[in-house]
């Protein structure tokens, strides 16, 4: 542990609660890096997560923190974004807490474009409650309750965000590490609503299930089917098949919606209502 | 707050907050609250506070506890299916003492049920209706002077208890518009929640000797947790069975330490009252029709009219009702209220329920027909 | 250019045995024990590249570069 670490968690909570070789703890350390370079006053962060073993993170960052109920983080942290605007706000989700429960909560913060940076830890799983399949669980994948193979279709977590209007998302793994934190720092600094989708791994309740034996295996199938931006545009559709772009994949300068609510309040009390 | 004015009790309720410094509400649109929403949307942004609408009621619940996380007062109104969405989100703000207030304009259910009538059909779901042992308060006005009154009272118990607080309208309360003069009793004084002692260590989820923690808001400069799941009084998980055991009976017992404060009740002519009808909401001011007639008619009949449901006033029920011929309990439901009436009175007068489920309001002359069945 | 040094350490306490380190240390600077934790066995092979510490999930290592006299 460096000083970052000892900067950014609550030392007295560690060691975590995560499985060996989890995802969950290295996206942990990428995501206090990026804080540590975004400069940003500690007493001014504020990180919301959802219930999910991802959810749990929120209890290791010295921030201040909100650990809500499942699905919910992102309403959650739309009223604290909106009420204290100063406030830096990242949600920690994961793929069923963001998508399944949660997923009306994240289309609606993709179109409202609210000034926060949502972190969606995507294991494929539901880690918590032991293996069962989740919306971006893919085909003939096995799950606790897939036990002959999964039949559902799976989201594409990061293009249902740009289609729902999200200015920034971007796609990162738990074993690029340092991109992680880049990408997570660019994030934030972007004015309006950020994605960052994070291809993790899940070994006990994924790996294990679907021949991806350890934490290892698991990192090594990340490595091979990441490809990068600029290399996914010199490659063919066939070549792209089973693989996954990291990277940023969009990005939008539109309005942001704390700062329009700023200025219909600045109009209002001036006694214009808009209607001329 | 202007003299007289015309104001219906959703209206109202929205003045009575605004007075007591709400300056956040989220909601999703539902019959028969949405003019609490559209008032809101109207009013806040001229006093710089916000209004959302939300995805649905859950995520507007959300909204509303992080918006008070950061020690903003803020507050949502629904009705039937909306409460019940909101419910688990309540849960939250109850285990994690977050201050906030939630309207339910009732009406008839269950599911869609009938949007435009009115019912109490929500009295034991406003109690009960999140899961496990729980601390709220819930609160019934019968007029929209009350309303304004009442909301913010809400909204300062709410504050101060650090517990949620609900607020039981029905349609026919919401939706009726009267003459309403506001005296000096109805002015709405603002009580801010207790912020962190200064000097000493800060924990959230303190055993102070009033049994409500000093609350810091999100960006006061104090870093804590604030979770779901059962912690100590530093504001993290527990499983230590002993400190589970401790934090869930201060938390639930602070509406007995300050039950006497939060309870409200008024009597009419309930003394020497040969019958007693118990009656909250709209249906009270049938009920209090009913007293001033049979007064006329020369028959002795007074009216309790809890405008505090939950604490329920047992003490003050079983006082009033005790030796009572009758005890008459009209609601707009199949029986809910009069469980908790039975167990207030204990044997002590006979009572009988009248219920109405057709989504009309229950008539003077429907309760008077009863009295005079049992006289 | 002289060659830098660098110094590695784990904490063995809070090692998960998860074995990340020492399949992605470039030079298997990394083996392990009895217990699958990690050891430091050829620190003199280190490129500082930090691979180590950025992956492992517990935040058991860190890697320092050893100042030269
Ligand atoms: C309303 C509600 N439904 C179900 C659950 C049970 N539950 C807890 S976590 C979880 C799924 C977790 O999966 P995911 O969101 O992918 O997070 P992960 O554990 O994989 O990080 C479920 C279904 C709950 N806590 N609340
Ligand atoms: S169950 Fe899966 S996601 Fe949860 S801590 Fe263990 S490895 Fe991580
Ligand atoms: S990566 Fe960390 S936890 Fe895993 S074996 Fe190496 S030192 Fe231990
Ligand atoms: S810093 Fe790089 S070379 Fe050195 S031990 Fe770690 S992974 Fe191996
Ligand atoms: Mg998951």
């Amino acid at each position: 542990m460096d000083a970052t670490h000892k900067k950014y968690l609550r030392m007295n909570k560690l060691p975590h609660i995560w499985c060996p070789g989890c995802g969950d703890g290295t996206i942990m350390g990428s995501f206090i890096r990026a804080i540590d370079r975004l400069g940003y006053d500690k007493d001014d962060v504020a990180a919301v997560s959802g219930i999910g073993c991802s959810g749990r993170i929120t209890g290791y960052l010295d921030f201040n923190t909100l650990h809500t109920t499942h699905g919910r983080a992102l309403a959650f942290a739309t009223g604290v974004k909106m009420a204290k605007p100063r406030l830096k706000v990242f949600v920690f989700m994961g793929d069923g807490d963001a998508t399944a429960i949660g997923g009306n909560h994240l289309i609606h913060s993709c179109r409202r474009n609210i000034d926060i940076t949502a972190i969606i830890f995507n294991n494929n799983i539901y880690g918590m409650t032991g293996g069962q399949y989740s919306p971006t669980t893919p085909r003939d994948k096995y799950a606790t309750t897939a036990p002959y193979g999964t039949t559902d279709p799976h989201f594409d977590i990061a293009k249902l965000c740009i289609g729902a209007g999200a200015s920034y998302v971007a796609r990162g793994t738990s074993y690029h590490a340092k991109m992680l934190t880049d990408l997570i720092v660019a994030g934030a600094e972007h004015k309006g609503f950020s994605v960052i989708e994070i291809i993790t791994h899940c070994p006990v309740n994924f790996g294990r299930r679907n021949e991806l034996e350890t934490p290892v295996d698991m990192l090594l199938w990340q490595k091979d089917h990441a490809v990068r931006m600029a290399k996914a545009e010199k490659m063919t559709a066939d070549e792209l098949a089973d693989r996954f772009i990291i990277g940023e994949l969009h990005k939008a300068d539109i309005p942001e919606y704390v700062e329009e609510y700023d200025r219909l309040i600045e109009r209002v009390q001036r006694g214009d209502t808009g209607r001329g | 707050m202007a003299n007289a004015k015309l104001l219906q009790g959703n209206e109202a309720c929205v003045f009575g907050a605004l007075a007591a410094g709400v300056r956040f509400f989220a909601g999703y649109p539902i019959t028969p609250s949405t003019e609490i929403a559209n008032i809101f949307a109207r009013e806040l942004p001229k006093l710089g506070g916000k209004f959302m609408q939300m995805e649905d009621e859950i995520a507007s619940m959300g909204a509303v506890i992080g918006a008070s996380c950061t020690g903003v007062k803020a507050i949502t109104a629904t009705s039937g299916p909306g409460f019940s969405l909101k419910q688990e989100n309540i849960g939250f703000a109850a285990e994690a003492e977050i201050p906030c207030v939630i309207i339910d304009v009732m009406r008839y259910g269950p599911s869609t049920g009938l949007p435009t009538k009115s019912s109490q059909g929500d009295f034991m779901q406003a109690r009960w209706g999140t899961h496990g042992d729980h601390a709220i308060i819930v609160i019934a006005p019968y007029t929209a002077r009350e309303a304004y009154r009442e909301t913010g009272r809400a909204v300062n118990m709410s504050e101060r208890y650090r517990i949620p607080v609900i607020i039981l309208m029905d349609e026919i309360l919401g939706h009726l518009r009267e003459r309403v003069e506001f005296k000096e009793e109805d002015v709405v004084t603002v009580v801010d929640r207790k912020g962190p002692a200064p000097g000493v260590p800060y924990l959230p989820f303190e055993d102070t000797d009033d049994l409500i923690p000093p609350f810091a808001g999100f960006g006061d400069g104090y870093r804590y947790h604030i979770t779901g799941l059962i912690h100590d009084k530093t504001g993290f998980p527990t499983n230590d069975p002993e400190t589970i055991n401790q934090v869930m009976r201060r938390m639930n017992g602070k509406l007995d330490r300050y039950r006497d404060e939060i309870v409200k009740v008024k009597y009419v002519d309930v003394d020497d009252a040969d019958i007693l009808i118990i009656a909250f909401g709209s249906v009270a001011r049938a009920a209090e029709e009913v007293v001033r007639s049979m007064k006329k008619a020369g028959k002795r009949v007074g009216l309790l009219r809890p405008v505090t449901l939950w604490p329920f006033p047992d003490k003050e029920i079983r006082k009033a009702a005790s030796g009572k011929k009758a005890v008459i309990v009209p609601e707009m439901n199949l029986g809910q209220m009069v469980r908790e009436v039975e167990r207030a009175v204990a044997g002590e007068a006979p009572i009988y329920p009248l219920n109405k489920i057709d989504g009309e309001l229950i008539t003077p002359h429907e309760i008077s027909d009863l009295i005079k069945e049992i006289l | 250019m002289a060659k830098k040094n660098f110094g590695i350490t784990v904490d063995r306490k809070i090692c998960k045995s998860c074995g990340i380190c020492v399949a992605f240390c470039p030079v298997s600077v990394f083996t392990t024990d009895h217990d699958d934790k990690a050891v430091v066995t050829y620190p003199e092979k280190c490129t500082g590249c930090r691979q180590c510490e950025l992956l492992c999930p517990d935040y058991c290592i860190d890697v320092e570069e050893i100042a030269h006299g």
